[in-house]
């Protein structure tokens, strides 16, 4: 297929970016959303310009790198699916796409559709872990039956890839999805309990002091996810926030 | 050529980590402190070294070229960490995890180490159980187990197919902790590209800061190297696009021995290549091979037919359908180890009976499963005379409750309904078995240099079993690694910082600016990639699934004059000093252009067939094992480790000899 794409592109984090027009042809449906991109690429550097930045790495939907804001979407047209995981058979002959980096004053350009998303791992550096040290001797494994419906939903909000897709779709920028995935994985096990009240209280001041915007419940977050991370999560961290709050 | 020490400690195998652990030189808490450790790479081997040295009180600083360490090639593994628990009451032990290690790895692997790892896999699972790593449970509340290829046991622990990514980021979470507390100095999008050696030791690195292009040096007494496999130079494989050998392959250019660098895992369950266009491959886990069963039609009619789209895989009649590895190896059926069931795919699809436009694919079916946990739900739930369409319903749940997001994904990539018709797979490149030489601290031959993980050569001989990378790379990081290092540290209590101001520094920096230089200005006509899809082509083709004398002669030729052709005429657009991915690629094919040569030398030069290497000149030729592996103990017991002389097949041999004290050597069958 033909397509016509207007892709975002900046030179650098200082520099003022534009929507730049490309034209390609012989895109199979088979491609993924990526490989267009390659295909594109490969274009480019054979006319001697410079290939358009993105980030990427397992192109398996896990690693949470790929981050493109596709025809006004986080991650494209397909529910439930990664940039890298979505496939031209997604799209028709002659379209135009529109391609943008995730955009929050959060997460700044550094190039063309590569984003700076260290402010998710600094809120993880402010509470993100239960604070064990590796001793080898630490109980058995089993010596706490953990209830499989408890496990199970601590393993629904840990499957968060952290590609930052809630904030770039929400229209405060906000980051309570991302945080109240992690703040309820722990909360929801025993070897989370002990410092779950401080590690929301932590994790949330952090995340406020990173410029995230405040949660409107518009659920437009919940939509974009591509691990299908459920609003409850945000729900179960104003507990464990308010909890925390008013014991302190 | 010369021999090699490993180092191994003394004793009978069972107390050789114990009594080493009480015999070793520790650093004390107040010099610890004075002590910096460089850590490249924050996968499960890295991430867990760089938060387990910080924990005990080292500086560490650690080094990723992703934009956050949770973004690691590790988080993509799927199916499972093996550890000798026996919670299951199968008749596991830490003897029967060493054991089958040992025979899987085709008795190619250092007996010593590979106790050692199966010693420790026990604690990796209350580690991390203890850190809020959501494992798989049963109703009961404890920890659910499955099974994979090449064992009789059900001992692996499992995270829906997400197992590395919670492995990884429980080590991620260790590590925050640590930055938290500036123990670890994180150094996202960073890239190391050359390794510092002064006065003999390892003293430091020089890594490009990816988004300004920057040229850093950094110092330390020690420097670990976690860096990953090299699957990449395949360049199509199951890999992160970003995986690379350059951090190894620098260190192997200062002194390090490469290891083995031949022995490579193809893994049989992925989804085929559907284009020229392809960037990668995508593994569906093995897991999978618990319950599905995989074909191919009896009659080359009727591959014929389904090539041509004339004949649906659903339609073939149970009797016209070759369930290859049940026939071949009954014993263990679809659950041999991965080279074995890789081979079988390819003699399979090489005989004509391959199922894909392109002839390279074989079925992974699951209606027999279907119908298997449909009656049994049917039983537990008293519908005894549930209908048919009832039975696949309640089958379904179940398969879809264990594989859903493995089925998930192939629907998204191959637009094909896995519970309603069978899957296709065929093999694909996976993992590399060989990796720096280390010895049993984890040293490299240079002192200092270490090397975790799947960027070392030592636990799993010719193939590697599954779930036991996983395994292997938290063993090294969170277990043995922070003991070891600390026998080397002890000397280096009264060094003081290591100055960033010598020659060996200012040599190594220029080394590196000279190169970026050359490839920014050298404006060919060829861009990266095509030069890493014929590399990829060539090994692919002559050092892949089967190899010959002639072949990899062939390619050492071949790889020679593509990387003669890179450097006159790749074309690298932008510049060095700004985000220039173009760049990076450029500076990791680059590398994996040496890699390969040395790749097919070591090749070559192994005159048998052992796990993944697979040389068609060495089979059995008749009897009941006919057409399988011939390996030659005799004349190749032995580990291959290469020492860098400038050409990269003109490497010199170094042998390791592998003694087997414990475990008597075998033709490996699984009939
Ligand atoms: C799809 C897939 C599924 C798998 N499933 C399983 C499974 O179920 N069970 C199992 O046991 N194994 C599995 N494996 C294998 C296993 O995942 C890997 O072997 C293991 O995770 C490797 O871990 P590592 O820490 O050694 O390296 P990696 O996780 O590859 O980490 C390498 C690190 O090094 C960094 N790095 C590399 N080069 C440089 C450089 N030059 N400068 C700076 N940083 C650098 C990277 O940024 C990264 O942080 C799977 C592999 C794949 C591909
Ligand atoms: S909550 Fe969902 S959208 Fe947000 S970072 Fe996690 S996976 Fe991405
Ligand atoms: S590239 Fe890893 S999630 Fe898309």
């Amino acid at each position: 297929m033909k397509l016509n794409l207007k892709v975002w592109r900046q030179q650098g984090p200082q520099e003022k970016g534009r929507m730049v027009d490309y034209q390609i042809d012989g895109i199979s449906e088979h491609m993924s959303f990526l490989e267009m991109m390659d295909v594109l690429n490969q274009k480019l550097i054979g006319s001697g310009e410079e290939p358009i930045a993105f980030d990427h790495d397992c192109r398996e939907g896990i690693c949470g790198s790929c981050s493109m804001f596709i025809n006004g979407e986080a991650h494209g047209p397909v529910k439930g699916t990664t940039t890298c995981q979505l496939h031209m058979r997604s799209f028709k002959d002659g379209d135009t796409i529109y391609i943008e980096p995730f955009r929050a004053n959060a997460f700044p350009v550094i190039k063309d559709l590569v984003i700076d998303r260290s402010a998710f791992d600094r809120i993880q550096h402010s509470g993100g872990y239960i604070s064990v040290n590796t001793s080898g001797n630490t109980q058995d494994a089993n010596a706490t039956p953990i209830a499989k419906e408890h496990a199970d939903l601590a393993m629904d909000a840990a499957t968060c890839i952290g590609c930052g897709a809630c904030v770039a779709t929400c229209k405060n920028s906000s980051a309570m999805l991302f945080v109240g995935a992690k703040i309820s994985q722990y909360a929801l096990l025993p070897q989370g309990q002990v410092e779950a009240k401080d590690r929301a209280q932590n994790m949330v001041a952090q995340m406020d002091a990173e410029g995230f915007g405040n949660c409107t419940n518009t659920g437009a977050c919940e939509v974009e996810c591509p691990k299908g991370i459920s609003l409850t999560n945000i729900a179960r961290m104003n507990r464990e926030f308010l909890g925390g709050s008013l014991t302190k | 050529m010369s021999t090699l020490d490993g180092k191994t400690p003394a004793g009978p195998i069972k107390d050789k980590w114990t009594s080493y652990k009480d015999k070793v030189n520790l650093v004390n808490p107040a010099n610890k402190r004075n002590i910096d450790v460089i850590v490249v790479g924050t996968g499960l081997a890295g991430g867990s070294a760089a938060a387990t040295l910080a924990e005990q009180g080292y500086n560490v600083k650690a080094f990723c070229y992703q934009d956050s360490p949770r973004r690691a090639h590790s988080i993509a593994a799927q199916g499972g960490i093996n550890a000798a628990k026996n919670y299951q009451g199968d008749g596991d032990s830490i003897y029967r995890l060493f054991y089958d290690t040992v025979k899987g790895g085709d008795y190619r692997s250092r007996e010593a180490n590979v106790h050692r790892l199966a010693e420790v896999s026990t604690n990796i699972i209350d580690q991390c159980v203890a850190q809020g790593v959501p494992f798989a449970r049963d109703y009961g509340g404890l920890l659910d187990n499955r099974s994979f290829g090449g064992v009789l046991v059900s001992r692996t622990f499992y995270a829906k197919g997400q197992t590395g990514q919670q492995l990884l980021l429980g080590a991620y979470s260790a590590m925050n902790r640590q930055i938290a507390r500036g123990k670890i100095q994180m150094f996202n999008r960073h890239e190391m590209l050359d390794i510092v050696v002064i006065d003999g030791k390892a003293r430091g690195i020089i890594a490009r800061n990816l988004v300004t292009g920057e040229i850093e040096r950094h110092s330390a007494h020690a420097v670990v190297l976690g860096t990953g496999g090299y699957g990449n130079v395949f360049y199509l494989s199951t890999n992160a696009m970003g995986s690379n050998v350059t951090a190894g392959w620098k260190a192997h250019k200062r002194g390090a021995y490469f290891a083995n660098p031949c022995y490579t895992q193809i893994h049989p369950t992925c989804i085929p290549r559907s284009g020229d266009y392809q960037s990668k491959l995508t593994l569906m886990s093995e897991s999978l091979r618990n319950d599905g069963r995989i074909w191919v039609p009896a009659k080359k009619e009727d591959a014929q037919a389904i090539r041509d789209g004339q004949l649906k895989p659903t339609e073939i009649k149970e009797e016209d359908r070759d369930y290859y590895l049940e026939r071949r190896y009954p014993a263990f059926g679809n659950l041999v180890p991965r080279d074995v069931a890789s081979r079988a795919a390819k003699e399979r699809c090489d005989e004509g009976y391959g199922v894909n436009a392109t002839g390279e694919a074989v079925y992974l079916d699951f209606a027999a499963a279907i119908i298997r946990y449909g009656k049994e739900q049917a039983t537990i739930k008293g519908e005894n005379d549930a209908s048919e369409a009832r039975i696949k319903e309640l089958g379904k749940e179940i398969v879809k409750a264990k594989y859903g997001n493995l089925f998930d994904m192939y629907k998204q990539i191959a637009a094909d309904n896995p519970y309603e018709t069978p899957m296709m797979i065929y093999p694909a490149v996976h993992y590399t078995m060989g990796g720096i030489w280390v010895d049993y601290n984890l040293m490299t031959t240079i002192p200092g240099c270490y090397a975790i993980g799947e960027a070392n050569f030592s636990d799993h001989g010719a193939n590697r079993l599954g779930a036991s990378a996983l395994m292997q790379g938290l063993a090294d990081g969170y277990f043995v690694l922070p003991y070891t290092i600390g026998d080397y540290l002890s000397s280096d209590i009264r060094t003081g910082k290591i100055s960033t101001d010598s020659n060996e520094f200012e040599e190594a920096e220029k080394n590196v600016r000279e190169r970026i230089e050359k490839l920014v200005s050298n404006k060919g006509t060829q861009s990266v990639d095509y030069y890493h899809r014929k590399l990829g082509n060539i090994m692919w083709n002559k050092c892949g699934m089967a190899r010959t004398e002639k072949g990899l002669k062939e390619a050492i030729q071949e790889i020679t004059e593509l990387r003669n052709d890179f450097w006159k005429n790749v074309s690298v657009p932008g510049g060095a000093n700004e985000l220039n991915q173009e760049l990076e690629k450029a500076g990791r094919v680059a590398d994996f252009l040496e890699l390969g040569e040395l790749f097919a030398k070591d090749a070559l030069d192994r005159n048998e067939s052992c796990g993944g290497h697979f040389r068609e000149e060495y089979v059995e030729k008749s009897g009941e094992q006919q057409g399988e592996a011939l390996r030659d103990d005799k004349n190749f017991a032995y580990v291959a480790a290469w020492e860098y002389t400038g050409v990269p097949s003109e490497a010199k041999l170094h042998k390791e000899q592998l003694e087997f004290n414990d475990i008597e050597l075998k033709q490996r069958s699984y009939k």
